[in-house]
């Protein structure tokens, strides 16, 4: 067995609850089109996933050590995934969210609109994981100002 | 003016309360909100957007717009908070 993180209490958080949160938040993502979930909850699941993982092993060694900086351009990349999907179906000639006009080879129309689906709730659960690593970061103040 | 202001409250407060008395029952199908566009969602969902679930079929699809316009204003409620706690951190040293 690795060395722990300590005491039992944070091996067993550790061991048990992040990866547990983690693959739970990407069913909830994959899954959202037919169960309940989607990208909010799902981003709200992985950003507790990895803020779990810095609050035990420190922000230094943290498996998944995301600075502030970082988070924050890649929620921008998120929204902004949203909206490429968008307005692109706009330029290929439809209206807003016409999946489909994505600019896919697949047979199914209904394929289509899972991999629409898909994409803008990947752009969601980005943003609004990376939104709440940036807030956990502002506030422990690991940051060393922009 | 404490007083105008408290018998403000109260007779806002009885006014709101007897609008809401005559306010259609939660879930009510003759009320005007049921009858205008939920019929189409919970009838044509399933086929015109092809995902099973109703939520989403409204959330990703029918109010796409909505959903870009909610994860903006994350973002930039993100944005902002981190401002703040930042330059608070600057101003304190």
């Amino acid at each position: 067995m690795k060395k722990g993180f300590g005491s039992i209490v944070l091996d067993a958080s550790f061991r048990v609850l992040v990866p547990f949160t983690l693959v739970y938040g990407v069913y909830v993502l994959v899954h959202g089109e037919y169960s309940p979930g989607g990208g909010f909850q799902a981003g709200a699941l992985l950003a507790v996933g990895i803020i779990l993982s810095r609050l035990i092993q420190g922000n230094e060694k943290a498996l998944f050590n995301i600075k502030g900086n970082v988070a924050l351009i890649l929620a921008g990349i998120g929204t902004a995934l949203y909206a490429l999907i968008g307005f692109s179906t706009i330029f290929l000639g439809g209206k807003f969210l016409e999946y489909g006009r994505l600019p896919f080879s697949v047979h199914d129309p209904a394929e289509l609109h899972a991999l629409g689906m898909l994409g803008i709730e990947i752009g969601v659960t980005l943003c609004v994981m990376m939104t709440i690593v940036a807030i956990f970061d502002a506030l422990t103040g690991e940051e060393e100002g922009i | 003016m404490k007083k105008v202001s408290a018998l403000l409250m109260i007779v806002l407060a009885f006014m709101f309360f007897y609008t809401a008395s005559s306010l259609p029952q939660v879930g009510d199908v003759n009320s005007p909100a049921s009858q205008h566009v939920s019929p189409r969602y919970i009838e044509k969902g399933k086929k015109e957007t092809g995902s099973p679930n109703l939520v989403t079929a409204v959330l990703a699809d029918y109010r796409g717009y909505d959903t870009l316009g909610e994860t903006t204003v994350i973002f930039v409620a993100g944005i902002a908070t981190v401002m703040i706690l930042r330059g608070k951190r600057k101003g304190e040293d």
